[in-house]
């Protein structure tokens, strides 16, 4: 019985940090599916967005007027990103897009470090990291109130995207985009309008993440090699469906720390380092497009 | 059309013979989709046997078959006599089956030379060390390569672009590099996928005349896919007619033309 | 006005595709190399040598491996530095474990084991393609310096974790000092760079470049796909291999596994890029560039702002400059300093008729 309690302890953290995987995937998914870019960059707008929030705040600006600050500086951040590096290098392959992303990740970091130093600092958000009484009392397992939180903020923001997807006139715009430029175009879609759009609301998603990110493990450089966890959601997931990224999150979380828990003590631990990787390897031998991605048949 | 050089049977250098290619009863699908249903023709060695068909008739899905792209789910392939299990493109290569693409599949980033030379994997042998370190073999086998490669840019008239990289040529030389690197290969048969979609009359003649010229010269055995009947009735020896994944004709250019159910599918018919 | 390519003929099929055509070329890059063999070694001070020489061969070796995937094969990868640290305590661990090694071996069998450990975690490759292929060969980058960093075997159990590598001794010499390193490794960089020419202008290098542009064409022309991208692979790993080692032995000395991290391997990859996909050349410019770089950009804050520079804001500006040049790079000239080097070619054949 205690054998269970733990396993379940392990699986419920595992699952609620692999949905911080699935906040910071949700954002490469929202600008690939706009676009068709893959944007590396990602990561570096977590960890840029959370560390210019701290930075206001030591400034002095409260926290609610810190937000807001920090919202219209990522939605300049994302307009900036899209006039800027990609506006230029439309129909250019994916692979120069996504190098030019890489480039874009490595100017945000130096930019935040420049701006506001390499200090780690902390966040607190006033949510308490103590696992939740009820559930301890009855039935002994110990869930944290933070990791709940954030469970329930990913949550609320997959619903708000996906209701734009789907439900709204720039959502149908999008998916127009996403499907082909010129013929979106040709249409009257204003795809520059669109792709602004898109970006911002990538900044907007980075800032949450890094703030829930932040606030756990501290606002620091290492965030952005976490963030490269969202590489194998991404590919467990498929790049174009929320759906997909959110359980693929939720798998490699779970994976990762039930491995980290029942193998790593033979190897000496730090098997999670790699074996969300790994699981993404063997995933792609068996179903290369994903848990729901669209199978591409290749014409010749 | 004036490519009327069509040369009478008994005057052709290589004159038709025994069915060099045949494929007997072939359906493939795609899921629910039926791409071909029980299509069954053959083709002689040295002759030029055109599919035509309308869009979606299943003609490139046909190619497709006979060089192993695709794998029906029924049917048999027969090369020289010899059934043929699970064709690959690897196999297919092996046997002497080469082909060109409807959308030209070039190596888009490499010359017109290296495309040619490229086509000429079959006849290097040399492994990765011997390239490495320039051993005999590797280096006399670039140049025989380099030869037959020569031979065919003189051959398709392009010596003036042999350094030029592929993406920077328009359609038509595009079109006559691709099928020189399959000449490279010496193939004997050739599958054309549309080789003359998109060409002006003047190209179209070329090529044609390239054909025929190929035929003739090499009497290497052909499988094209054309659009145009002029140019299809002109050069070909026996057409196969597909409509919606089945076959409703097959003969000479002239059979073919008065068929019933040919003349049906492409005018439309009152039902 | 330089180049008269005019009046240069080529009367036999080796002569036009010898690996530099034109005269004047030739000679440079004679020139080049011998007084990189002759002259460097005596008149360039030891701060260059071991600090910017060294390094710099060594690690355009690497690049022309992440090359010879990336910018030939096509194949998108970041695991260079995790094959650079197989290479780098292989080489550890041979000259450790088996005496009557002679360097040369050493370097050759890492660079082998190296290609090995390439081969399996290219196989990903054979299903993959672009960014999911980039994602699979994280885990090998992951993968390889977590098992160097666990299994103290590799590192002799040091307790430290950091090793010290053997002197390099070739033929009873020993070689120490900044120069002599810089010569062993100008050697091998020569040699591996005219056999990697020989193979990208031969059939091996037109598989390669068939399977990067258009694969399907390639399998119907009779090229395997698995055994060339396979074998991109392999090579590619060997090389990434020796350059690991030598960037160990001569540069590094003493290293953790940690050395080759995931930065790294994006230094790389902006060597190549910055240098240019699919050229030899470039892979040369890309790792100068990439190394100069960060000391000139010293030299100039020190100039604007003076001794009472923070370090750490030189390097994170350091940092955006170079994603600013990848941006650039992307955006103007996506195909690198190679391509400029040959614009300039170009124009100075035409000068001064016209410029």
């Amino acid at each position: 019985m205690a054998d269970l309690l733990f396993f379940l302890e392990v699986l419920i953290g595992g699952l609620l940090a692999g949905v911080m995987y699935s906040l910071i995937a949700l954002g490469f998914v929202l600008i690939y599916k706009a676009s068709s870019v893959f944007n590396f960059a990602q990561g570096a707008m977590v960890f840029f967005a959370v560390l210019s929030f701290v930075g206001f705040m030591e400034l002095g600006i409260p926290f609610w007027a810190a937000l807001p600050v920090t919202v219209v500086l990522m939605i300049f951040v994302g307009m900036a990103t899209e006039r800027m590096v990609l506006r230029p290098l439309v129909n250019q392959s994916e692979e120069t897009l996504l190098m030019a992303t890489i480039g874009l990740a490595f100017v945000l970091e130096g930019m935040a470090q420049f701006l506001w130093g390499v200090e780690v600092r902390r966040l607190d958000l006033g949510i308490p990291d103590v696992p939740m009484a009820w559930l301890a009392d009855t039935t002994g397992i110990f869930v944290s109130v933070f990791d709940v939180v954030a469970g329930v903020v990913a949550a609320i923001m997959v619903i708000a995207l996906a209701l734009l997807f789907s439900k709204t006139k720039v959502g149908l715009g999008l998916r127009a985009v996403a499907d082909g430029h010129a013929a979106a175009m040709s249409i009257g879609i204003p795809l520059k309008q669109i792709w602004m759009l898109v970006w911002a609301t990538a900044g907007i998603v980075a800032l949450v993440a890094g703030m829930l990110w932040g606030a756990r493990n501290g606002v620091q450089f290492a965030l952005v090699w976490l963030a490269l966890k969202a590489l194998p959601v991404l590919i467990i997931g498929g790049f174009t469906s929320v759906p997909g990224v959110i359980i693929a999150g939720l798998i490699v979380g779970a994976s990762e720390k039930l491995a980290e828990v029942y193998i790593g003590p033979y190897f000496g631990g730090g098997i999670e380092l790699w074996s969300p990787y790994v699981l993404a390897v063997i995933f792609l031998m068996f179903r290369p497009e994903g848990l729901f991605g669209e199978k591409h048949i290749r014409r010749v | 059309m004036s490519v009327s050089a069509q040369a009478e049977p008994a005057s052709r250098a290589f004159p038709i013979g025994e069915p060099i290619l045949e494929l007997d009863s072939i359906s493939l699908r795609f899921g629910g989709v039926k791409a071909i249903t029980d299509v069954s023709f053959d083709v002689r060695e040295h002759e030029i046997r055109a599919i035509i068909g309308p869009n979606g008739a299943g003609k490139s899905s046909m190619l497709n078959v006979i060089n192993g792209l695709y794998t029906p789910q029924e049917g048999n392939i027969t090369f020289r006599g010899q059934r043929i299990d699970n064709m690959t493109p690897a196999k297919a290569a092996s046997l002497g089956i080469s082909r060109t693409f409807q959308n030209i599949a070039l190596f888009k980033r490499m010359s017109v030379l290296d495309n040619i030379m490229a086509g000429r994997t079959l006849f290097s042998h040399a492994t990765f060390l011997e390239v490495a370190f320039q051993l005999p073999r590797a280096r006399r086998e670039e140049r025989q390569n380099r030869e037959k490669a020569e031979e065919i840019i003189e051959f398709l008239e392009i010596e003036h672009i042999r350094k030029t990289t592929v993406s920077q040529l328009p359609y038509g030389l595009q079109k006559r590099v691709e099928l020189g690197r399959a000449l490279a290969a010496e193939p004997q048969v050739l599958l054309l996928d549309e080789p003359m979609a998109g060409m002006n009359v003047e190209e179209k003649q070329d090529m044609c005349r390239f054909v025929l010229d190929v035929n003739d010269h090499y009497g290497t055995t052909f499988v094209l896919i054309e659009h145009d009947m002029g140019v299809v009735m002109d050069i070909s020896d026996r057409v196969v007619v597909l409509d919606y994944g089945k076959t409703i004709g097959d003969g000479t250019p002239d059979e073919v033309r008065n068929n019933q159910d040919v003349i049906d599918a492409y005018l439309g018919v009152a039902h | 006005m330089y180049y008269r390519q005019a009046g240069q003929f080529y009367t036999t099929y080796s002569q036009d595709s010898r690996i530099i055509p034109v005269r004047e070329d030739r000679w440079i890059i004679y020139v080049v190399v011998l007084a990189g063999f002759c002259l460097v070694p005596f008149f360039a001070s030891d701060y260059w040598l071991s600090g910017i020489l060294i390094p710099w061969l060594a690690l355009s070796l690497v690049a022309l491996g992440q090359n010879i995937l990336m910018g030939y094969t096509g194949q998108l990868s970041l695991g260079s530095a995790g094959f650079m640290a197989a290479g780098a305590f292989a080489c550890y661990n041979i000259e450790l474990r088996i005496e009557w090694m002679p360097f040369f071996g050493s370097l050759i069998l890492s660079g082998i084991i190296a290609a090995m450990i390439g081969i399996v975690f290219g196989l990903p490759s054979l299903r993959v393609r672009g960014l999911y292929l980039m994602v699979a060969t994280l885990a090998s980058q992951f993968f390889i310096i977590w098992v160097i960093d666990k299994f103290g075997w590799f590192k002799n159990y040091d307790s430290s974790g950091i090793i010290t590598a053997q002197d390099i001794v070739i033929f009873g010499k020993s070689f120490t000092t900044p120069a002599e390193e810089y010569l062993v490794c100008l050697f091998v960089c020569a040699v591996m760079t005219v056999i990697a020419l020989n193979m990208v202008r031969g059939s091996v290098g037109r598989n390669w470049m068939a399977v990067r542009d258009m694969d399907v064409a390639a399998e119907v022309m009779g090229i395997s796909l698995l055994k060339t991208k396979l074998q991109a692979f392999a090579i590619s790993s060997f090389y990434c291999g020796v350059g690991g080692a030598l960037f160990a032995f001569a540069f590094l000395k003493s290293m953790e596994p940690v050395a080759f991290d995931i930065l790294l391997s994006f230094r790389i990859l902006f060597m190549v890029i910055i240098g240019g996909l699919g050229t030899i050349i470039g892979c040369y410019l890309g790792a100068g560039f990439i190394l100069l770089m960060p000391v000139f950009l010293n030299i100039f804050f020190h100039a604007v702002f003076g001794q009472a520079v923070d370090a750490t804001l030189t390097s994170a500006l350091e940092q955006v400059i170079f994603g600013v040049m990848i941006i650039l790079f992307m955006i103007y000239q996506p195909l690198g300093m190679a391509r400029i080097l040959e614009i300039m070619q170009e124009r100075l054949r035409k000068w001064p008729f016209k410029i």
